[in-house]
C-alpha cells in the first residue's frame, strides 16, 4: 500500500478535542465529521489540504477521548496518513480498528516540514522525503496488528475469525 | 518469575499462565460499556460484523450521559438509535432519564465492575474502575463492536510504573492533587502504553471514592489503566454493591516494574493545572496570588461529581455567597449522590450560595451543553481535561482543581484556596 501527499506539520500533544471538537459528537457521519476536522487547531486545514496528503505530527497525537469519530473524521477528511512521533494508545488502537494508516517515526518528523512531498509505503514502513530528497524508517507493528491492518480493519478481522465472510 | 496486577488479570482472563509486558492477547472481558457518544458507531460496526446478538446482555451497558437530558434533534436520535437496539439486544444495563448518571460513577455505584475483572469501555475515563482494582481501559468504538459480539478484546500487555505515596495529607489535599501532582512529575505522556498501579500508605487510608479520582485521571498520563491494589476499604465498598461473583487480584511480591516512582506527599499543596494541558500544575499558594479572574466554576463529573466531593464543595460554600460575576454549576454525578446530597442538606447549601444545580450529566465537562464557555471566558472545573476548547469556545481556558479550590474559587470570584474563604 502506498500513498502520497503532501505535508501538514503539527506540534506535540495535539488531541482529540481539537481533531474533532465535542460539539459535532451529535453525529457519527464521517463525511460530516470531516468537514470539521482539525478545527479548533488550524481552521483553516480542511481548506488547505487535498486529498491524499499527510498529517506529520510530534508525540502522543490522538490524546484524550475515546471519541473514534477523530480517527473517522481524519479518514473522512481524505487524508491518506498520519505520521507521529508517538500515538496516544486509544487513537493507536481506533486508527488501526478502523483502517486509518498511521505510522510512528520520529526521526522522519524531525526532518519532515509543512509542504514537503512525501511518499509512504506503508506495508514496508517506509517514508521518502521526495522535496528533501530524503528516505526514513518507522517502527515496525506487531505480527497481530499487521494482520488486523491486511485484513482492512477489525471489523473484518473478526468476521473472518468469526465466519461470518 | 511475579507478575504485577495487569498482567495477572490478563493472563486469567486469557487462559494463560503467565503473560510478559509486549505480549498480544485475546482476553474474555467481564464487563462491557458504551455510552451516548460511542455506542450508535459501535451499532453500526456491530451490524457490519453479521452479529445478531450480543455476547451477554447482563455484561453490557449502555449509558447515555454525555448529552442528556436530551440537548438537541441530533442527540436525540443517537439516543434513540441506542435506545432501540439496547432493548432489541436485552441489554440489561441501560440507563436514561431518571436512572441515568454519569457512567463511571454509576457502574462502580451499582457493583456491575468489580475487583480482578477485565473491563472494556468506549470512553477514555474507563480506567476509573481501576481504583476498585479492575484492569480496566478505554477503547474505540470499532473494539465496543467487537466486544459486544464476542465478549473478547485483544490487548498488548502494557508494562507496570509502581507510584508509592508515603508521609501525611496536609489539609485540602485530595486524591485529585496526589493525581495532578503525578500528572505534572511524569507529563501527559509519562505513563504512554503503560499500567499505573498507585500505593503506599496515603492511598491506604485515601476513601474509595477518592482512589476513583486518582484512577480516572491515569488517562491524563497516557496511561492505560491506574490499578490500586483491593483492600479492606475496597471489599467492604463492593460487598454490598457486587452484581456478580468476582476473584480480588493482587500483584506479586516479586512482580517486575518498568519503574517505581516514590513521593513523600508531606510538603504537597492542592495544584491547579493550567490551561491547556493537565501537567501544567501550580501550587495553590502560587497560582491564588496570580489575580485569576474567572466567569464560571463547575463542580462535577466523573472525577469529582461523588458524594465526598460535594461534602468538600459544600464546607467551604456554606453561608457563602458566589461572587456576583461567576456563575457555579454544581452536577451530581448519579441519581443516587443527588438523593444522598438533597437529603443531608448540600443541595441547599449550594443553593443558598447562587449555584445552579444540574441533573446528573456530563454535560459542560466536555463543552456538550448546560455551560459553555464564550470565548475568552475563564472556568475552573474539577473535571478532568482543560485541552483547547474543552469546555466550549477555543478561546475559552479551564483551570482543573480539587472541589475545595473549585468552591473557594467561585466565592471569590478568582482562583482562590479554601484557606482564604475557611479563616
Ligand atoms: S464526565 Fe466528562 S470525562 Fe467523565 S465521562 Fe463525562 S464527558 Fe467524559
Amino acid at each position: 500500500m502506498r500513498v502520497k501527499g503532501r505535508a501538514w506539520k503539527y506540534g506535540d500533544h495535539v488531541d482529540t478535542d481539537v481533531i474533532i471538537p465535542a460539539r459535532y459528537l451529535n453525529t457519527s457521519d464521517p463525511a460530516e465529521l470531516a468537514q470539521h476536522v482539525l478545527e479548533d487547531l488550524d481552521p483553516e486545514f480542511r481548506k488547505k489540504m487535498k486529498p491524499g496528503d499527510i498529517i506529520v505530527a510530534g508525540e502522543n497525537f490522538g490524546s484524550g477521548s475515546s471519541r473514534e469519530h477523530a480517527p473517522l473524521a481524519i479518514k473522512a477528511s481524505g487524508v491518506s496518513c498520519v505520521i507521529a512521533k508517538s500515538f496516544a494508545r486509544i487513537f493507536y488502537r481506533n486508527a488501526i480498528n478502523i483502517g486509518l494508516p498511521i505510522l510512528e517515526a520520529p526521526e522522519a518528523v524531525e526532518r519532515i516540514d509543512t509542504g514537503d512531498e512525501l511518499e509512504v509505503d506503508f506495508s514496508k514502513g517506509e517514508i521518502k522525503n521526495l522535496t528533501k530528497g530524503e528516505t526514513y524508517t518507522a517502527k515496525p507493528f506487531p505480527e497481530f496488528v499487521m494482520e488486523i491492518i491486511r485484513a482492512g480493519g477489525l471489523v473484518e478481522y473478526t468476521k473472518r475469525r468469526l465466519g461470518n465472510v | 518469575m511475579g507478575m504485577t496486577m495487569a498482567e495477572k488479570i490478563l493472563a486469567l482472563h486469557s487462559g494463560r499462565e503467565e503473560v510478559k509486558p509486549g505480549e498480544i492477547v485475546m482476553a474474555k472481558l467481564d464487563f462491557v460499556l458504551g455510552n451516548d457518544v460511542t455506542t450508535p458507531l459501535a451499532i453500526k460496526k456491530f451490524r457490519e460484523l453479521g452479529a445478531k446478538e450480543v455476547f451477554e446482555g447482563e455484561r453490557v451497558a449502555i449509558v447515555l450521559d454525555h448529552f442528556t437530558p436530551n440537548k438537541d434533534i441530533k442527540a436525540a436520535e443517537q439516543c434513540k438509535f441506542s435506545r432501540e437496539f439496547s432493548r432489541e439486544m436485552g441489554i440489561k444495563w441501560f440507563f436514561e432519564g431518571g436512572n441515568v448518571g454519569v457512567e463511571h460513577c454509576l457502574l462502580p455505584e451499582l457493583g456491575l465492575v468489580l475487583p480482578g475483572d477485565l473491563v472494556i469501555g468506549a470512553d477514555s475515563h474507563t480506567c476509573t474502575y481501576g481504583a476498585l482494582g479492575a484492569f480496566a481501559t478505554g477503547v474505540g468504538s470499532t473494539d465496543l463492536a467487537v466486544a459486544m459480539a464476542t465478549g473478547e478484546a485483544w490487548f498488548r500487555v502494557p508494562e507496570t510504573i509502581k507510584f508509592v505515596y508515603e508521609g501525611e495529607l496536609a489539609p485540602f489535599v485530595t486524591g485529585k492533587d496526589l493525581i495532578l501532582h503525578t500528572i505534572g512529575d511524569i507529563g501527559v505522556n509519562g505513563a504512554l502504553y503503560k499500567a499505573m498501579e498507585f500505593s503506599g500508605e496515603v492511598i491506604e487510608k485515601l476513601s474509595v471514592e477518592q482512589r476513583m479520582t486518582m484512577s480516572n485521571m491515569a488517562i491524563e498520563a497516557g496511561g492505560k489503566t491506574g490499578l490500586i491494589e483491593p483492600d479492606k476499604k475496597t471489599l467492604e465498598y463492593v460487598k454490598e454493591r457486587a452484581k456478580r461473583p468476582f476473584t480480588p487480584v493482587k500483584s506479586d511480591e516479586d512482580a517486575e516494574y518498568s519503574k517505581v516512582i516514590e513521593y513523600d506527599v508531606t510538603p504537597w499543596e492542592p495544584v491547579v493545572a493550567f490551561p491547556h494541558l493537565p501537567e501544567k500544575t501550580i501550587p495553590i499558594s502560587k497560582a491564588a496570588k496570580m489575580g485569576i479572574r474567572i466567569d464560571q466554576v463547575f463542580i462535577g463529573s466523573c472525577t469529582n461529581g461523588r458524594y465526598e466531593d460535594l461534602k468538600m464543595a459544600a464546607e467551604v460554600l456554606e453561608g457563602q455567597k458566589v461572587a456576583d460575576w461567576v456563575r457555579l454549576i454544581v452536577i451530581p454525578c448519579s441519581r443516587t449522590v443527588y438523593y444522598r446530597a438533597m437529603k443531608e442538606g448540600l443541595l441547599e447549601i449550594f443553593h443558598e450560595a447562587g449555584a445552579v444545580i444540574g441533573p446528573p450529566t456530563c454535560g459542560p465537562c466536555l463543552g456538550g451543553h448546560m455551560g459553555i464557555l464564550a470565548s475568552g471566558e475563564r472556568a475552573v472545573s474539577t473535571s478532568n481535561r482543560n485541552f483547547v476548547g474543552r469546555m466550549g469556545h477555543p478561546a475559552s481556558e479551564v483551570y482543573l482543581a480539587n472541589p475545595y479550590v473549585a468552591a473557594a474559587s467561585a466565592v471569590l470570584g478568582r482562583i482562590a484556596s479554601p484557606e482564604e474563604v475557611l479563616k
